[in-house]
């Protein structure tokens, strides 16, 4: 097919913080100094470039540095953090899957008097995990905000609403991006009005499309990873944007880290942001090995937890939003660079989970790319893997981002076995500098239904609830939360109100006409095969639903978390690249 | 073939259409709750103008087409970014409030004052195109009183059809009752076509049209001048409609009975 082609100097994949700190960082320095004034355009697969979601609590230390003078009041919903506590969150219902040892932890904390609203605050606060003096922001917002400046310059330009379908790959070197078909049908033929998507041809290609962005997934099957790397810690981020009842005493900049509930291995948040207004949310991650595991169930039960739920009773949901981490971090770091081509941010292995924190790191790595490429450009050197590795990899390397991450890398590998060892290697490796930590397991394939709850429900009763679910067009995660003894939501439709609604209320989701579907099943038969169907209970917009002979999909709901992706443990879904999705700004 | 046109669009910005608006009083009276966080768009009205002046310049060559707009600079900039895959066009921006609270006659003064300043515009081919109806509570009469300001006095409101005939006279279908539309022969510009939805789809997105629109689209945004609109029409309150919102999962209702729940319901 004949496709029409524009040349520039750089073309970027995905606008986050990544290619904000790139971008921010390229465009004071254009016109360059010798009067040439190189073209660079970024494509932004969402229809803003305000709907990414982040739980943002922030050092802020990279962002600093690019700007010197910041001002959080500048930058809508942003505030300096003020206080910050981290709580254990004990079980008030009594159905959470505690191990023995947890729950005579719990009893003792009881006993002991050193609980309030169902929480033991820890009296101190790890180093590798403290925020003090960063920021709490809406990475929405901070998108924004980034993106005006940079665009202001006119030394950029960033396109929202462009999905970009692949990389433009010549043996090893990546000549550029391929945008994706307009005018198609769902299945992705030609209609009347079908426009096949541009060429965007560059001498170097970044990508910062996010940990599950199509093109830096082509890139690692067409390169692989390097030996001795694997990406297999992932997690879902879900959160509600709040806006705090009256007479709600907490302050902006007021932090809140939590485990414990409403699962041992569940991490949840709460940052309060100026007028009034709370981020909460939890990440589901994948060493939860729950076949039905879900985010917004959990979330749920997370808010109505007492020592949350004291502070939003009465309160109303804003916003709502989940996304997919890349919890692999250092040591699920891709290639970085080659000809033609670097990648930046979360898809480039640049999250810390020991510190919580990927928002600084990601954009630190695009301010690393865009002093690299300016380097290069004054020496006027092309952009080969050699000159990519000898500026931008060693800026990376020799940086604070490179050395905690180095600390982190094996910091989470004692959750293979269970949360209370998963807490301990976390504390060894952090309080170590990442020399020593607890092993994990290898890798394994995730129990089915029947034996992640051997013991708690007989396996007729499980074939009983499946049976309601694919009968009644009910979830089989309610169903079976329900029978583990967690309550029914007691929806008010203010802030506790059923999946759809927040999809509609909270995430406004929606998704342009003209585009082929993004996600589809390589294979049939093996969707036939799959009997814990895991893509449909942790979608996060129950946008996948079960069907046959492969779940339907409705992108419609889909918000391109891409959760989908890492739960199908047979590689079965196809994730490309496609319009449309949340249209919150504040998440 | 007739001569080429300047189609000059009036177009405001207003809120994504899925966004929870939020009237709450400020120093200069109502505005919206978080303006400059929501995401916001063309008014759709005013949108279908642009493609359909779009459409028109590309029939006729020499034509051109310029885009008038009044919000906050940063607002403008965000839907620009989007809109400016989609047509070409000249931007001429000023830098004012966006939400709809605010005296529509300043606001058609300050936009008319800013098409009679532009530069090579020729006021005997001009066609002011704009939304017929605004979702900016404004009603679509912003673009009649810029028309008055501007001295045109052929007016036509709730288009869908513009033809160009080759004695140069335009054909217009204003929309009437039960469906039907009035049909007006014009002899010719200057003319204000409001328009209602037309009849274009909306253009995909096409990276070198916003390529080529970024040449002038980044300079007319930094030379955005602030209009101040204070004074003039005074709000003393605002509020939302009343909305009642109850949800229940109803599976395999057959579509009779969601009709005849719905009809109930508004019998009430």
């Amino acid at each position: 097919m004949e496709r029409e082609r524009v040349d520039v100097d750089v073309v970027c994949v995905g606008f986050g913080p990544a290619t904000g700190g790139f971008l921010t960082t390229i465009s004071r320095e254009i016109p360059l100094n010798d009067g040439t004034f190189p073209q660079v355009i970024c494509y932004e697969r969402a229809d803003d470039l305000a709907f990414g979601v982040s739980g943002v609590v922030t050092k802020g230390r990279g962002l600093r540095v690019s700007f010197p003078d910041l001002n959080p009041a500048e930058i809508p919903m942003a505030a300096p953090v003020a206080s910050e506590k981290v709580y254990y969150l004990l079980d008030p219902v009594g159905a959470s899957r505690r191990s023995a040892t947890l729950r005579a932890a719990d009893a003792a904390l009881r006993v002991s008097g050193s609980c309030k609203d169902e929480a033991f605050e820890l009296p101190y606060i790890p180093p590798f995990l403290e925020k003090h003096g960063g920021l709490v922001m809406s990475i929405g917002q901070f998108n924004q905000w980034v993106g005006q400046q940079v665009m202001m310059t006119g030394a950029a330009q960033v396109w929202p609403g462009t999905p970009v379908a692949e990389a433009l790959i010549d043996g090893d070197t990546v000549r550029g991006v391929q945008l994706a078909d307009q005018g198609v049908d769902l299945d992705g033929n030609p209609t009347s009005a079908f426009q096949p998507g541009m060429e965007i041809h560059a001498p170097l290609t970044v990508i910062g499309d996010g940990p599950v962005g199509p093109v830096g997934r082509q890139l690692d099957e067409h390169f692989g990873l390097p030996p001795g790397h694997e990406q297999r810690e992932w997690a879902v981020g879900m959160k509600m944007v709040v806006d705090l009842p009256e007479g709600c005493t907490l302050a902006p900049g007021t932090v809140f880290h939590t485990f414990g509930y409403p699962e041992p291995e569940i991490f949840g948040f709460l940052y309060v942001q100026p007028d009034s207004v709370a981020s909460v949310g939890i990440f589901i991650p994948s060493w939860l090995e729950n076949p039905v595991r879900t985010s917004y169930r959990y979330l749920q039960h997370y808010l109505l937890h007492p020592l949350v739920w004291k502070h939003l009773q009465g309160g109303r949901m804003r916003s709502w939003g989940a996304k997919t981490l890349n919890e692999s971090g250092r040591r699920g770091e891709p290639y970085l660079v080659g000809d033609g081509w670097a990648r930046i941010g979360e898809g480039s292995g640049s999250t810390n989970v020991l510190a919580g924190s990927g928002v600084d790191e990601a954009w630190t790595t695009g301010v690393q790319l865009g002093k690299a490429v300016l380097e290069l450009w004054r020496e006027g050197a092309p952009f080969t893997k050699e000159n990519l590795e000898r500026t931008y990899v060693t800026l990376r390397r020799n940086s604070w981002v490179e050395e905690e991450a180095r600390v982190a890398e094996y910091a989470r590998d004692g959750f293979h076995r269970g949360v209370v060892p998963g807490m301990l290697g976390m504390a060894l490796a952090g309080f170590s500098g990442g020399r020593l930590h607890l092993p994990g397991l290898p890798e394994h394939a995730m129990p089915t239904l029947e034996d992640f709850f051997s013991g708690r429900i007989p396996p007729e009763e499980l074939a009983a609830l499946k049976k309601q679910a694919e009968t009644h067009g009910e979830a089989l995660h309610d169903l079976v939360m329900n029978r583990c003894g967690w309550p029914e939501i007691p929806y008010d439709g203010q802030l506790l109100m059923s999946q759809q609604d927040a999809l509609l209320l909270g995430g406004k989701v929606q998704a342009a006409p003209g585009y082929a579907n993004h996600v589809r099943f390589r294979d049939d038969e093996v969707c036939g095969r799959c009997g814990a169907m895991t893509c449909v209970e942790i979608c996060s917009a129950q946008a996948l639903m079960p069907g046959k002979p492969t779940p339907s999909f409705d992108r419609e709901k889909c918000i391109h978390c891409g959760a989908c992706i890492w739960n199908c443990e047979f590689h079965n879904v196809d994730f490309r690249a496609g319009a449309g999705g949340l249209h919150s700004a504040e998440n | 073939m007739t001569e080429p046109f300047h189609i000059v669009v009036c177009a405001g910005v207003a809120p994504d259409p899925l966004q929870t608006l939020e009237p709450v009083m400020g120093p200069q009276g109502p505005t919206l709750k978080n303006e400059l966080m929501l995401p916001a768009v063309l008014d759709p009205w005013a949108a279908h103008a642009l493609y359909e002046a779009n459409h028109l310049a590309k029939s006729i060559p020499g034509s051109r087409v310029w885009l008038v707009s009044m919000a906050p600079k940063p607002k403008l900039q965000q839907v620009l970014m989007t809109m400016a895959q989609k047509v070409s066009f000249e931007l001429v921006a000023l830098d004012g409030p966006a939400s709809g609270f605010v005296d529509y006659a300043q606001v058609a003064y300050a936009l008319a004052e800013a098409i009679e300043g532009i530069e090579g515009l020729n006021r005997s081919r001009l066609l002011l195109f704009g939304g017929w109806e605004s979702a900016g509570r404004a009603a679509g009469v912003t673009l009649a009183m810029v028309g008055e300001r501007l001295g045109i006095t052929e007016q036509f409101q709730a288009v869908d059809v513009l033809k160009i005939g080759d004695d140069g006279l335009l054909e217009i279908h204003e929309r009437a009752e039960g469906g039907k539309h009035q049909v007006t022969l014009c002899g010719g510009p200057p003319a204000v076509l409001g328009w209602a939805t037309g009849n274009l789809p909306e253009p995909p997105n096409s990276p070198q049209t916003g390529m080529a629109n970024m040449r002038t689209l980044m300079p007319a945004l930094q030379k955005a001048k602030p209009v101040p609109v204070n004074g003039g029409l005074q709000f003393t309150s605002a509020s939302l409609p009343r909305q009642q919102r109850s949800t229940r999962v109803v599976k395999d209702a057959s579509a009779e009975e969601v009709a005849a729940e719905i009809a109930a319901w508004i019998r009430g």
